[in-house]
């Protein structure tokens, strides 16, 4: 296989500026972001932002982090000597808050302090902003363009929204871009400016009077007239943040576990990705079985394991070392020769996902299942260990 | 209460990755299999639920999957087309693509439009009486209120109009506990948890739709309790081990390691159940279905997903 010179997602983090965690929602995907910074704060030093969408609470608090705002905070440097390292660098988070990213940019954007004030106390504007053209997707991608572009940062590491279609991200400031050009926008807004329905737009007002009243339409047009007057300013930004997806110092980092679904979902990324020039720098297959479970030696170890609970003597032999009855030792004996099957289920049906994610990505990072939720600091850094391919045992 | 198979219409939601598309099909083929006549439906074109029955896709028009078992998927333009000839009376020839489109470009604006037609078409099927059971591959956690809650977003946005007209009879079948319910399944992990028990408080609090169950999927069974989890403590400890290890090999380590993984990932996974019964409004019935090790995939996962729930539903 062809090697590109990131080696490891450690060489990764080191040579770039922006990462973007992806991947199918239950994967890990804003654990393995923030494992990432605090791996990258630790060893490469400089200032690391992550920028997470909707971590666990108990995540959340260990980093600091309140439940709404668009605040960056910084994780306290006594919160890494707590966990036993110490943090060259700083490590800085932050939470996507889609409503007011949507505010920023209609004030950026707003002609003026009347069209602003007007878009904002819209009924319909206060409607979309949960929904409208991908509405998480762009602001994620918008918030890593200004936190980027603002000199700030050494790396920023974006977890994304869970998505109903992971292509819906790559896609977002692109769909920015198209809306405001798209001839449906013209029709539904001609009518009421000019009060004159064009030859092309009668059959859909007709319907649609039918459907939603005319009312209701009148309203839409008129949101998305107030909406118009932005066009200039939206277009060039969504422009600006569409280049970012495939600058060389971005890299996509997809997150899967090897599960069927999530595996199908990250192959479909991956190819995604290469047909849009943005660069996948590397794939981590999360919570998987330790790779020591598929060995032969194991699984003839674990057969043999009744053999073992058959023989009077060593049974004997066991319950003496263990403090417990002859009568117990057997019984666990087979019922862990018994529940070690399921694992060799388990650990089958991942080594053939495995085999099929493996050449998708220039670098494969593979994290055990560990035996605790990550929930602070520590486990997070055991967890970047991990990643960059240095785990503890 | 109206037991979840006895009802008419049953959302199916949950956070990406916890197992909602197979539940539904799961619940879908347990009420055929007791003799139902049903329809499943998935709503947004990914194929999930065609690939639970190891179909290549399907259509508006539902596909028989098995006798009794129907499927289909919902799209706009099939919706709107439906909707224009059945309740606004305007019979639609020839192609309305161009029209669908605009409306999916309108419903970025108007919350509540897209869903309305989707919404629509089930109610439309519950009412018709065209079978005994409709279960939706609904929305995940995050876009389900919005979702069945789109008749009530609609009726409060517009004042007048026909599609106000049409909310009425929407939002009687849809607040009806004896025909709608919702049904969540979530993982014995953190976050689904969290999400599922926000989730349900806010379907009580903003919606009129009953909340039928929760469904926990993929739970770990505990390996060893009590007395036993001491005497595998025991097998664990440096002198038992050194005795496996002389009669099998070294490698008899990893298989122990592998047990007490799973053995404390079983404990965490109890921890989130237990969870959920304190957190969990009383009335809103707690079912458990265990991690299936299967290789299989697909229709037969479906089958033995339905078996579980089978035993679960009593």
């Amino acid at each position: 296989m062809a090697r590109t010179p990131n080696h490891s997602l450690a060489d990764l983090l080191a040579a770039k500026e922006m990462v973007v965690v992806c991947g199918s929602g239950g994967t890990g995907k804003t654990t393995v972001a923030a494992a990432l910074g605090a791996q990258a704060a630790v060893n490469l030093g400089g200032r690391v932002l992550v920028l997470t969408v909707d971590p666990a609470r108990r995540l959340a608090t260990a980093l600091g982090l309140g439940s709404f705002g668009n605040d960056v905070v910084r994780v306290p440097p006594e919160a890494f000597a707590d966990a036993g390292v110490e943090c060259r660098g700083e490590l800085w988070v932050a939470m996507l808050d889609t409503k007011a990213g949507w505010d920023e940019l209609i004030r950026r954007h707003a002609p003026d302090a009347a069209l602003r004030d007007q878009v904002l106390a819209n009924p319909l504007y206060r409607n979309i902003t949960g929904r409208f053209v991908n509405s998480h997707d762009y602001i994620a991608m918008e918030r890593l363009h200004d936190l980027h572009s603002s000199g700030d940062y050494d790396l920023v590491i974006i977890d994304t929204p869970p998505s109903r279609n992971a292509l819906d991200l790559l896609d977002a400031p692109g769909r920015m871009k198209e809306f405001f050009g798209s001839r449906l926008l013209k029709w539904l807004t001609v009518p009421y400016r000019s009060r004159l329905f064009t030859m092309a737009s009668k059959p859909f007002y007709q319907v649609a009077d039918r459907v939603l009243g005319s009312r209701f339409l009148q309203d839409i047009a008129e949101f998305f007239i107030l909406f118009q007057t932005m066009e200039a300013g939206f277009v060039a930004r969504a422009a600006q943040v569409e280049r970012l997806l495939t600058d060389d110092r971005t890299t996509f980092v997809v997150v899967s576990t090897l599960e069927a679904a999530p595996a199908r979902e990250a192959r479909f990324l991956a190819e995604e990705l290469r047909r849009r020039r943005m660069p996948l720098g590397a794939i981590v297959l999360n919570r998987t079985l330790p790779a020591a479970v598929r060995q032969s030696a194991v699984a003839k170890a674990s057969t043999a394991l009744r053999d073992v609970a058959a023989d009077t003597a060593q049974v004997r032999e066991l319950a003496k070392a263990s403090g417990a009855k002859p009568a117990e030792v057997k019984r666990v004996l087979g019922e862990v020769a018994d529940r070690f099957r399921d694992v060799t289920v388990v650990a089958g049906r991942e080594a053939e996902r495995r085999a099929e994610l493996s050449t998708a990505a220039p670098v494969t990072a593979v994290v055990p299942t560990m035996a605790t939720d990550v929930h602070d600091l520590g486990t997070l850094l055991e967890l970047g260990r991990h990643l960059s391919g240095n785990g503890s045992r | 209460m109206t037991a979840i198979l006895d009802r008419q219409l049953l959302f199916v939601t949950g956070k990406g990755g916890v197992g909602k598309t197979t539940t539904a099909a799961a619940l879908a083929d347990l009420a055929a299999r007791e003799g139902r006549r049903v329809l499943v439906c998935e709503m947004d074109a990914k194929g999930a639920i065609a690939a639970a029955f190891d179909l290549p896709r399907l259509q508006f028009e539902p596909t028989e999957v098995r006798p009794g078992l129907h499927a289909m998927a919902m799209n706009t333009e099939d919706s709107l087309r439906e909707y224009l000839r059945v309740m606004a009376r305007v019979p639609v020839v020839g192609r309305i693509g161009p029209l669908a489109h605009m409306f999916d470009f309108v419903a970025d604006a108007a919350p509540g439009v897209k869903e309305i037609l989707a919404i629509g078409k089930l109610c439309y099927e519950v009412r018709e009486r065209h079978y005994d059971l409709v279960v939706v591959d609904a929305e995940a956690s995050g876009h389900i209120v919005a979702q069945i809650d789109a008749p009530r977003a609609i009726r409060e946005l517009v004042q007048v109009g026909p599609v106000r007209d049409q909310t009425e009879w929407m939002l009687r079948i849809l607040a009806d506990p004896a025909r709608t319910g919702l049904v969540v399944v979530t993982t014995p992990e953190e976050m689904p948890v969290t999400e599922t028990i926000e989730l349900v408080a806010k379907v009580q609090a903003t919606t009129e739709v009953d909340v039928a169950g929760v469904f926990v999927n993929r739970m770990l069974p505990e390996w060893f309790e009590g007395r036993d989890l001491e005497v595998f403590e025991g097998l664990r400890g440096p002198q038992a081990q050194a005795l496996l290890a002389a009669a099998l090999g070294p490698k008899v380590g990893v298989v122990f390691d592998a047990a007490a993984l799973a053995q404390s990932r079983s404990g965490v996974a109890n921890g989130f159940v237990e969870r959920l019964r304190d957190e969990l409004p009383k009335e809103v019935p707690l079912h458990v279905l265990p991690e299936l090790f299967t290789k299989a995939s697909g229709r037969r996962v479906v089958s033995l997903v339905a078996d579980e729930l089978q035993g679960a539903l009593g």
